[in-house]
């Protein structure tokens, strides 16, 4: 093709074109993150390590017997955070910059990996925390990312319910690697139009009945509630810990959600994802976090959450000091700040959560009455042990075997087996 | 020009390290396992299959709705008409194109512009969303444009006077569409097939958010192991895809004499 009397050049006009179209792109799908809410399943989608399972980077922490902080000085100044969207609002944040000195500079993370990877290096002594959720706390341990933390340092943690004192996903051998901050379930959500009655167990959301109508996040943890299903239906299998699956048992619980599939219209990566389809009717029934019922409900959708019988997955999140923290002084008024039971109380009415420290009641209901009942920040022992919190899936079991299925293969069989 | 040619170098390296499955750090071992991953496991030769076979079947659509668009535009319309249409074909590409593929959720939503209409002609409901038709129908509409503009130029070079010589000759339309129009435009729809077979290969955005359980696409599992697992030689490797893909096809498309227009 040689013919050289056109006036425009086919190649040439359409280069400027995708040029332009492809910036285009490139500055939209940067904003989109931001846009939507920050609230995002830490979905993972790959094909991470299918080949090397089970290497567990060693059972010790390599940060275990750094020295602790032995008395909080002066403030630098500065606090660097990585936290989730809506962790960090000005209502507590300003009167801390306030009293302390110390100028929040917030860095939002949208998953749990994203946390892990802001993470590395010790926080490259850039970042001092990260309000990471209990799925991440091992793997930013064990990596030797996070610091030791002396908790006597810390006078409100006297105050926290006894199983946010030391748990097992932040404090290994008695070291604590940072403070506790809030807790909540991952709660069955239903239409009420078409639920009536609240439905009682998670079976609506496995049930072929309701095909294309259901919904439940893009998330490889969500294997964890599979199991924890079974574990009430399928007694043969012997599950005892949703996050501690031996082959058979993983096997099981994999089955389950790949028969689930074809039930499921969307798997939700934003919460604003989950919002919009149970606003258009794009789903009825799913699971979901009580920060997406209290959006729905705020617009006065008729949304209705319960915890079914066989109980639910839930998340635990932690102020976590890291190893190469440049602001520790900071680092320790904020984690002292961030435990009192009025700043408990206002995060937790805030984001819809559940506070670790028990004294936060009364100081919810002062800021929205009956808010304390409501995400049971008063409730009874027994109702903390239907929730299984989220920890990472390690090879090495508690019961000292190492058979148990890891995270890495947790991931391959999200992609290659379920969706 | 160096610094871009550093990253993609650096992209290629990448993508024969690994990374701990435990604490996701990089571990600088040289070895083939991410590629051996991508071509041993059927659930990605599926994406694969399935991103170029959406790509294939976006370029061919917008190829037959572009041609007789761009040849009413080229020789047709009168240059009133001409400039309205290329406004109509060009305006689109100043929107965001979040803003355009989140209106399209809002048509095919459940109970949305789709449904809705198609429910007052009594002709039932498809509801698209969330299903790959859905993915399918927004790239066609998003590419269209790159299509359209570079098959106008191919066509508005033609001169009229071959056209009349293959009429004069008793050529009746479909033969001179065939044999005069067609191969003298196919240097413009190869090179706008470059476009939207390209930016099909690479989106992910427009999957992710009106695709359903099956929109994985290569784009998805490069930005889900890039974002969210940190799985970054994984990536890597499956970036290697589809700049393989484009190599050969760029190879073909010069064959087919799309750049000796330039």
């Amino acid at each position: 093709m040689t013919r050289t009397s056109g006036r425009t050049r086919p190649m040439t006009m359409a280069l400027g074109l995708a040029v332009a179209a492809v910036i285009a792109a490139g500055c939209s799908s940067g904003g989109s993150t931001s846009a939507s809410g920050g609230s995002t399943a830490s979905s993972s989608q790959s094909g991470a390590a299918q080949n090397g399972g089970g290497a567990v980077a060693g059972q010790t922490v390599p940060t275990a017997n750094l020295p602790v902080l032995q008395k909080v000085g002066k403030g630098e100044g500065q606090l660097n955070l990585i936290a989730w969207e809506g962790y960090l609002q000005p209502q507590w944040v300003k009167p801390f910059e306030q009293q302390t000195g110390c100028q929040v500079n917030a860095k939002y993370a949208g998953s749990s990996d994203e946390m892990v990877a802001l993470m590395k290096n010790g926080g490259g002594g850039q970042y001092d925390m990260v309000s990471s959720s209990g799925d991440a706390d091992l793997r930013i341990l064990y990596a030797g990312d996070a610091h030791p933390v002396n908790i006597n340092l810390i006078p409100a943690w006297k105050d926290f319910f006894p199983a946010f004192q030391s748990p097992a996903f932040n404090t290994i051998n008695g070291v604590h690697y940072g403070v506790s901050l809030q807790w909540g379930p991952n709660v069955l959500m239903y239409n009420t139009k078409d639920f009536p009655a609240a439905p009682t167990s998670w079976s609506v959301i496995y049930n072929p009945k309701y095909k294309g109508q259901v919904t439940v996040p893009d998330n490889p943890i969500q294997i964890a509630d599979a199991a924890l299903y079974l574990k009430t239906h399928q007694p043969s299998l012997g599950i005892t810990d949703p996050y501690e699956l031996t082959q058979p048992q993983f096997q099981a619980a994999v089955n389950l959600l790949a028969q689930q599939r074809p039930l499921i219209e969307k798997y939700w990566d934003l919460a604003s994802q989950e919002i919009f389809d149970f606003k258009n009717g794009n789903a009825i029934v799913g699971a979901g976090w009580p920060y997406q019922v209290s959006t729905l409900k705020a617009a006065h959708f008729p949304i209705g959450t319960t915890i079914p019988s066989e109980g639910a997955t839930g998340w635990a999140d932690t102020w976590m000091l890291a190893a190469k923290a440049p602001h520790p002084n900071c680092a320790y008024k904020w984690m002292q700040y961030i435990s009192t039971p009025q700043v408990q109380a206002e995060q937790a009415v805030n984001y819809g959560e559940t506070p670790d420290n028990k004294l936060a009641c009364g100081y919810m209901d002062k800021i929205q009455a009956g808010s304390c009942e409501e995400y049971h920040a008063n409730a009874p022992q027994s109702y903390f042990d239907t929730i299984s919190l989220w920890k990472t899936p390690i090879a090495t079991c508690d019961n000292g075997q190492s058979d148990c299925v890891p995270y890495a293969q947790w991931v391959a069989a999200w992609n290659t087996q379920i969706k | 020009m160096l610094l871009y040619l550093a990253a993609l170098v650096v992209l290629l390296i990448t993508a024969f390290w690994q990374i701990n499955p435990f604490t996701t750090n990089i571990e600088r071992v040289w070895s083939l396992d991410n590629l051996k991953t991508i071509f041993t496991s059927p659930a990605y030769l599926r994406i694969i299959g399935r991103t170029v076979g959406m790509a294939a079947a976006v370029t061919v659509v917008d190829a037959v709705v572009a041609f007789p668009f761009a040849y009413f535009m080229a020789r047709i319309a009168s240059p009133r008409a001409r400039t309205a249409l290329f406004v109509a074909i060009l305006l689109p590409l100043w929107a965001s194109y979040l803003a355009k593929v989140y209106s399209w959720l809002l048509i095919f939503t459940h109970g949305g512009l789709l449904d809705w209409g198609l429910g007052k002609i009594g002709a039932g409901q498809v509801h698209l969303i969330y299903t790959n038709w859905a993915v399918f129908i927004v790239f066609c509409y998003l590419w269209l444009p790159f299509m359209v503009i570079p098959v106008y130029a191919a066509l508005e070079r033609i001169p009229a006077s071959q056209i009349e010589a293959s009429q004069d000759l008793g050529a009746r339309t479909w033969r001179t569409t065939r044999s005069v129009l067609l191969p003298l435009a196919l240097p413009g729809i190869v090179a706008g097939s470059i476009f939207t077979f390209s930016l099909t290969l690479g989106d992910y955005i427009t999957p992710l958010l009106v695709g359903g359980t099956s929109a994985i696409f290569i784009g998805n599992v490069i930005y889900s192991n890039i974002g969210i697992a940190n799985n970054v030689p994984f990536a890597a490797a499956m970036a290697l895809v589809p700049i393989a893909i484009m190599a050969i096809y760029l190879l073909g498309a010069r064959a087919l004499g799309a750049f000796e227009a330039v």
